[in-house]
């Protein structure tokens, strides 16, 4: 029984080894050829120069660093009116009192619509459309109402995330609480939403890197972030590199927040099947 | 952060000097004509995009009033009949003469062109030249404001005055850096992709007024956003120098030295004057802001 066991995880160990062995020749691989036969390209100098040029990204990295600031508060203050507003939708969406058919009508009508239209056309329409109804300053700020748009849209896609992850919990569940004698919002507070935002949160983080990104859109109607600062930059420099510079900015957030993601995700999967076939 | 940002900064600057001085270098050797006799003469030392053919670039749309009703080949607009005048002195007849169109971008871009030379209101800038060739200057222009008739910017005669005001301008132009470097706001100016984002942004009065080179404010003001005038312009001398409008080229194309053969050509027997006074209307009523 003893020997059994040790000369599995000595295969194991063994088969890890090899796999690792293996992902590491063909990653080298893959880099040489690339750092090897692209600069033997004809105008390969021209491109360098275009995208990759020291003086330009050293001149403009300071400015973009400065506005993406800008990005950094537009999330912050956009992301947790997402998360409550879109909850709320979900929670009115999976009402089931009959007095509530209206709302439950509206919230549908709400998650079709903003979830239908491109968030452009959103940001153009609140950002420029509500302060031209006459709203003085700073009342009529694109910021405001930009993030506004944002948070709108955002909350359609997330409220269906949220509807998703309240759907996924076994009608038994919320059975068990009610024969408690809890009411329908005691059992969604206590027993329901715990568990569906935690079987949500991979799909959570990804409609929030992605409205990391979105956070640019705002751009279109005046304020100067990151993206709009690279590509006044750009024109200033006739040259591409200060979006190559805008995203290296971007992955220092959005890859430990995809890694994170993906960890998330796996340990879920591991909690739930605990196992893991190799290769 | 700050401090990094501010030590990048200025080295970036300290760089960006260090450049400019290798620049002016290569710069005197530009005009020079290598010994070409006529621009013809230049054009057939060198290659053309396509044998016997000009092709020329401008924007999609291209914009009045440097080219009416966006068809450069009517010869109709400020640029268009710059071009081909320019064709002309290079040997080229008027239907030998192609159009493409082209985004800033596309001009920009390191790989092989597919024009001979691209105009499209580019500003010649120390910085550009890094990356595209220009031609010497066919056009000099100031910077405008413009606003709303009733707008907060009406009736400012000097640089101060504008300091209070939320401006705005329009992105790929070099009026942004006018905003930041001369006129210094105290608020952070907007930018916008086109004239329709300026417009709704001054109706929503977002801003006060918008900057632009004098004959695009001209033009803006008179057809595309009602209600507004420009409201002054600004003398070259201000600090900035005046903005020059060149021809690009791609940066290995020795086309350049026979467009400013040309140019030369043109402003030496008043054809360019009189094309200007011909599509651009003068703007001697305009107040100057000092």
């Amino acid at each position: 029984m003893v020997s059994a066991q040790s000369r599995r995880a000595a295969y194991e160990k063994q088969r890890q080894r090899r796999s690792i062995a293996v992902a590491t020749v063909s990653s080298l691989a893959v880099v040489a050829a690339i750092v090897v036969f692209v600069p033997r390209m004809p105008r390969w100098h021209r491109v360098r120069r275009s995208f990759f040029n020291g003086e330009v990204f050293r001149d403009s990295f300071p400015r973009l660093l400065d506005a993406f600031v800008l990005d950094v508060k537009i999330f912050l203050w956009s992301a947790p009116a997402i998360l409550v507003l879109a909850m709320l939708v979900a929670m009115a969406r999976n009402s089931r009192t009959p007095a509530l058919f209206p709302v439950r009508v509206f919230t549908i009508a709400y998650t079709d619509i903003m979830r239908g239209v491109p968030v452009l056309l959103w940001i153009y329409l609140i950002g420029f459309g509500v302060p031209g109804l006459g709203l003085e300053r700073p009342w009529n700020s694109p910021l405001l109402w930009g993030s506004v748009a944002l948070v709108l849209t955002y909350a359609s896609y997330v409220a269906e995330v949220f509807r998703a992850g309240i759907e996924s919990i076994h009608e038994s569940q919320r059975a068990a609480a009610r024969s408690l004698g809890l009411s329908h919002w005691q059992t969604m507070r206590h027993v329901v939403i715990p568990q569906a935002v935690r079987r949500v949160v991979p799909a959570l983080m990804n409609d929030m890197v992605s409205l990391q990104k979105d956070v640019a859109l705002v751009s279109l109607i005046g304020p100067i972030e990151i993206l709009r600062r690279a590509g006044v930059d750009k024109s200033k420099f006739a040259n591409f590199t200060p979006y190559v510079a805008a995203a290296v900015i971007f992955l220092c957030i959005t890859v430990p927040l995809t890694r994170a993601t993906d960890y998330l995700l796996d340990r879920e999967r591991r909690r739930m099947t605990g196992t893991k076939v190799r290769s | 952060m700050r401090k990094i940002a501010l030590t990048l900064a200025v080295s970036g600057s300290l760089l960006l000097a260090a450049c400019g001085g290798s620049d002016s270098a290569s710069d005197t050797t530009a005009p020079t004509t290598d010994g070409y006799a006529t621009a013809a003469e230049c054009v057939a030392a060198n290659k053309t995009v396509e044998d016997g053919v000009l092709t020329i670039g401008t924007g999609d749309p291209a914009y009045s009033p440097w080219v009416i009703d966006d068809k450069p080949e009517s010869k109709e607009g400020f640029e268009a009949a710059v071009a081909y005048a320019v064709a002309a002195e290079l040997g080229f007849e008027d239907d030998a003469v192609k159009w493409v169109r082209t985004t800033f971008d596309e001009a920009i871009q390191p790989g092989a062109k597919n024009f001979d030379f691209n105009l499209q209101q580019y500003s010649i800038t120390e910085e550009r030249k890094q990356n595209v060739a220009f031609s010497e200057a066919y056009y000099t222009t100031n910077q405008a404001i413009v606003g709303l008739t009733d707008s907060a910017a009406k009736g400012a005669t000097s640089l101060d005055d504008l300091k209070k005001l939320k401006l705005g301008a329009q992105a790929g132009t070099t009026s942004l850096d006018f905003i930041t470097e001369v006129i210094q706001p105290d608020a952070e100016p907007f930018i916008y992709d086109d004239n329709a984002g300026a417009k709704a942004a001054l109706e929503a009065k977002q801003i006060d007024a918008a900057v632009f080179d004098l004959p695009t404010a001209l033009y803006v003001s008179a057809v595309e956003i009602e209600g507004s005038a420009v409201l002054g312009q600004f003398a070259a001398q201000d600090g900035a120098e005046a903005d020059e409008f060149g021809l690009v080229f791609d940066l290995e194309n020795g086309l350049v030295e026979c467009a400013n053969i040309a140019l030369a050509t043109l402003k030496e027997n008043g054809s360019l004057a009189s094309i200007t006074a011909q599509w651009l209307s003068t703007s001697t009523n305009i107040p100057v802001i000092e």
